[in-house]
């Protein structure tokens, strides 16, 4: 049962207490300062007031001690917020190594999520309790922003890229799901739950609503479907650099720089191939911009990434090392 | 009263339309933005009402997006940004400074008509249906994606962005070349601080949003790829250059308030200002670092850790100056001779209210807590303590201090303390529940909400009645003594400041004859009896 009155908001992630913490040290630093600026002026109001039509105040011109001390104070505690602002930052910023990924795609005006096992959700999300979950987000229309108040975490859907957020639902239960960034008419409507789950109602949730095709699976359909197979792949005689082993790693680039495989780069290469041509290769790859929606976007990103987890290229005879010669891993 | 003065010589309609005086000016300037102030409140009024209900109580949530749009942009741009500059500014600094009229008097004209044809091109949009993209105007949405009356909305914002350019560059030259003799940089009062520091972002500034207007129109109507990453565009670079003048903008909005707030407490205590030199100094700090905190709006919006760190700590470092005018302004009490005219009940409001503003700004600065609390009702909550429990509060309070200057006339003292205080307990209950719907997660734009947030929206609703009548009221009894109050005489507060000197009203050049200074502002006691302490 909700209280009637809410005054603050479920603590339902693991940063949500260091948030809230940081948020009481910010009201009783608040509150002190205000309350002695209130009573001074109050006092000095009441002791000083006018007496007689003719007074005047005394004439003081001020004192540098004073305005060093009121200059000072401010300023140290100011850079203690600083820093305790930015720690807990770094806290919502480091997403841990092991999270789950699960993509978000916004649009006007819905969520659509995408489990990397293949289940689709629109505007409920099911996570497991107590495991870091990562979401990549990105928007097809306009800016969209993806917030889950509970868990004190949120971060724009920005059309043409990814971010991305995570958290670590700390209790089950069925959380709000806001669009935090205006989006049009129904922005008030872009809105839904995230069900936290205990780890085996997760795993029997995945199990019932399995769909038979993860996303790997339906990006390796889309990779033959697209054709870019014929080019992307170790027999193509060069014309395209073939991706085995690639996602991760450093990519050395025909004008001289390099860049690392993750999301984003495998996006603009399919919508923008012209963009970052790989050392060695020649610019012949269409752009496949208003073909592929952000879902197969993401399906063929998932693929790629897999691998780099040693499966066999398809249509390619043996794994051997790729045209396209990754640097070593670290 | 003189007989003759800057209201009743010369006569005639045409006299008023094609004035070249800074005082009449002002006036014109006044009558605009009350005009707007009250339509932009008649949309924050529609605003509270839909929220009385989590399922909207009045309208459909297209007609909630163009009423809180209307709101923004209207207050923002024919408001707050030339509310105190464009009336007192434009009335008081010829005067504070013993000068005639403005250094270009005829740009002075040409300001307000830009300004009434940036209106009359924002009205023009709300009778088209109005413009539902925030006054944010942010990319794509606005740009391709809306089918409100962005455009017209947009050129008349940056329209009007002209006249605060004027403004500025009028002020700058005036303030550097027209002073009076004997009337050196630190025997200026803080209000002339005050407005050369908000003229340095007016100049600056504003060609920025000019520019960011220009490309989103490019966009929209010849389909330039500049914002939307469909055509080849950066949406995100939309919000820099938004920002690098929007945030600016907020010291143009409260700058000028600080400079009141500075006379307001100067001349109620009968006291110079304590500490003169750190609270001018802390405007030009406030006007330059000002420029620099722009990334704080943009922590979500995919910025980089090292970015964000920065903006950070750079929005704390502003945040030094505004407390350091805070302390003085209340170390100016001690010691001095204080009354508690309607003006300085202004000035206390705004104390309190700028305190809570400023020291909730701290909240947004820290990253970490941005995070949450970004574009919720906490963000609402905090710029409106900004910009109307401190720029507001300080144009009422100015607004009266130098109500008998303006017009010759005394306010009603009595009806005047109590629409303050009516002001000051509705902003609040509207305000401050907002801080805590905003926490709990509530999301600003939005028409319809969850249940839980309603009894927070309920409170706010019933705070917005409150204040909506006790605007009313000032409109009302300062209206009636402009006709009828008491004459004033020429300094009914035994005020200090080169203004006082002349006649109320004053006559058309001003001065009968040039003044000249010989001590700093603010001087009540003798001048051999200034101490250090």
């Amino acid at each position: 049962m909700e209280p009637t009155i809410p005054l603050f908001p479920h603590q339902a992630s693991t940063v949500a207490s260091r948030v809230d913490n940081l948020y009481f040290f910010m009201i009783a630093v608040s509150a002190f300062f205000a309350l002695v600026v209130t009573l001074l002026v109050v006092f000095f109001a009441i002791k000083y007031r006018r007496r007689h039509d003719d007074e005047v105040g005394e004439p003081i011109h001020g004192s540098l001690a004073l305005e060093l001390l009121w200059t000072g104070i401010p300023f140290v505690i100011a850079m203690v917020m600083f820093v305790w602002g930015s720690s807990v930052y770094f806290a919502l910023a480091r997403v841990p190594e092991e999270a789950l990924d699960i993509y978000a795609v916004g649009k006007q005006w819905m969520w659509k999520f995408q489990h990397r096992e293949g289940q689709r959700e629109i505007n409920e999300l099911h996570v497991p309790v107590n495991t870091p979950v990562r979401m990549i987000i990105t928007s097809e229309d306009v800016l969209h922003d993806l917030y889950f108040p509970s868990f004190r975490v949120k971060t724009d859907a920005i059309p043409g890229r990814y971010t991305q957020v995570w958290f670590n639902a700390t209790k089950t239960g069925t959380y709000h799901i806001f669009c935090a960034e205006y989006c049009g008419t129904k922005h008030s409507g872009m809105i839904g739950w995230v069900h936290v789950l205990p780890e085996d109602e997760y795993q029997a949730w995945l199990g019932g609503t399995n769909t038979g095709e993860s996303l790997a699976q339906q990006g390796e359909k889309l990779f033959t479907r697209l054709a870019c197979i014929t080019c992307h792949n170790p027999n193509s005689a060069g014309r395209g650099p073939a991706l085995l082993g690639v996602w991760g790693h450093t990519v050395q680039l025909a004008n001289g720089n390099t860049v690392t495989a993750d999301a984003s780069y495998v996006r603009e290469s399919i919508l923008n191939p012209t963009a970052k041509i790989v050392a060695g290769y020649q610019p012949l790859m269409p752009t496949f911009q208003g073909q592929v929606t952000e879902e197969q976007l993401l399906a063929l990103t998932e693929y790629i990434k897999g691998l780099a987890a040693g499966q066999p290229v398809p249509g390619a005879a043996t794994p051997a090392a790729p045209a396209a010669v990754p640097a070593p891993p670290q | 009263m003189p007989s003759r003065h800057y209201l009743n010589h010369p006569t005639g309609f045409k006299s008023w339309l094609l004035t070249t005086d800074h005082k009449r000016i002002a006036l014109l300037y006044l009558f605009s933005i009350t005009a707007f102030f009250f339509l932009g409140g008649m949309f924050a009024l529609l605003v509270r009402l839909q929220l009385l209900s989590p399922a909207g109580a009045l309208m459909t949530a297209d007609a909630y997006n163009r009423a809180f749009t209307m709101h923004g942009v209207i207050m923002v741009f024919f408001f707050l940004v030339p509310s105190i500059p464009a009336t007192l500014g434009n009335f008081l600094v010829p005067l504070m400074v013993g000068a005639k009229d403005l250094a270009f008097p005829r740009i002075n004209l040409l300001s307000w008509y830009i300004y009434v044809v940036g209106g009359i091109f924002a009205i023009g949009s709300l009778i088209g249906g109005g413009v539902d993209t925030g006054w944010t105007f942010y990319t794509p949405f606005s740009s391709m994606s809306s089918n409100s009356r962005v455009l017209t909305g947009a050129i008349g914002v940056f329209i009007s962005g002209f006249s605060s350019i004027l403004t500025g560059l009028n002020f700058i030259v005036t303030i550097h070349r027209m002073r009076a003799p004997g009337l050196t940089w630190f025997r200026l009062p803080l209000f002339i601080w005050a407005h050369y520091a908000t003229s340095l972002i007016m100049i600056l500034g504003t060609p920025v949003i000019a520019i960011t207007i220009l490309l989103l129109a490019f966009e929209r109507v010849l389909r330039v790829g500049i914002f939307d990453p469909k055509i080849g565009g950066d949406p995100v670079l939309f919000q820099h250059l938004f920002w690098f003048y929007s945030h600016p903008a907020v010291y143009i909005m409260v700058l000028p308030g600080m400079g009141v707030i500075s006379e307001l407490i100067a001349a109620f205590s009968r006291k110079n200002v304590f500490g003169y030199s750190f609270v001018a100094f802390s405007s030009l700090a406030i006007a330059v670092i000002g420029f620099l905190v722009w990334g704080h709006h943009m922590f979500v919006a995919g910025e980089t850790p090292y970015a964000a760190l920065l903006f950070s700590i750079i929005s704390y470092l502003v945040a030094v100056p505004s407390a350091v005018k805070t302390f003085n302004w209340t170390a100016t009490l001690y010691k001095g001779s204080i009354s508690y005219q309607t003006p300085m009940l202004y000035a206390f409001g705004f104390i309190g209210l700028f305190l809570v503003g400023g020291l909730t700004g701290l909240f947004l600065a820290a990253v970490g807590l941005d995070i949450h609390v970004h574009d919720t009702y906490f963000v609402v909550a905090h710029f409106h303590y900004i910009m109307v429990g401190g720029t507001l509060m300080a144009y009422l309070g100015g607004i009266h201090y130098w109500w008998p200057k303006i017009t010759g006339k005394l306010y009603p003292e009595g009806w005047s303390k109590l629409s303050a205080l009516i002001i000051f307990l509705g902003f609040n209950l509207t305000f401050f529940p907002q801080f805590i719907v905003g926490y709990l997660g509530m999301p600003r734009r939005y028409a319809v909400y969850p249940p839980e947030f309603q009894v927070w929206n309920v409170l706010s609703t019933a705070g917005a009645t409150i204040l909506g009548v006790g605007y009313l009221f000032p409109m009302v009894y300062l209206t009636w003594s402009w006709f009828k109050g008491k004459p004033a005489g020429d300094n009914p507060w035994d005020a200090k400041g080169l203004e006082w000197e002349t006649t109320s009203p004053p006559p058309t050049f001003n001065f009968d004859r040039t003044p000249v200074v010989t001590e700093a502002t603010h001087m009540y006691g003798h001048p051999e009896e200034v101490k250090v302490v």
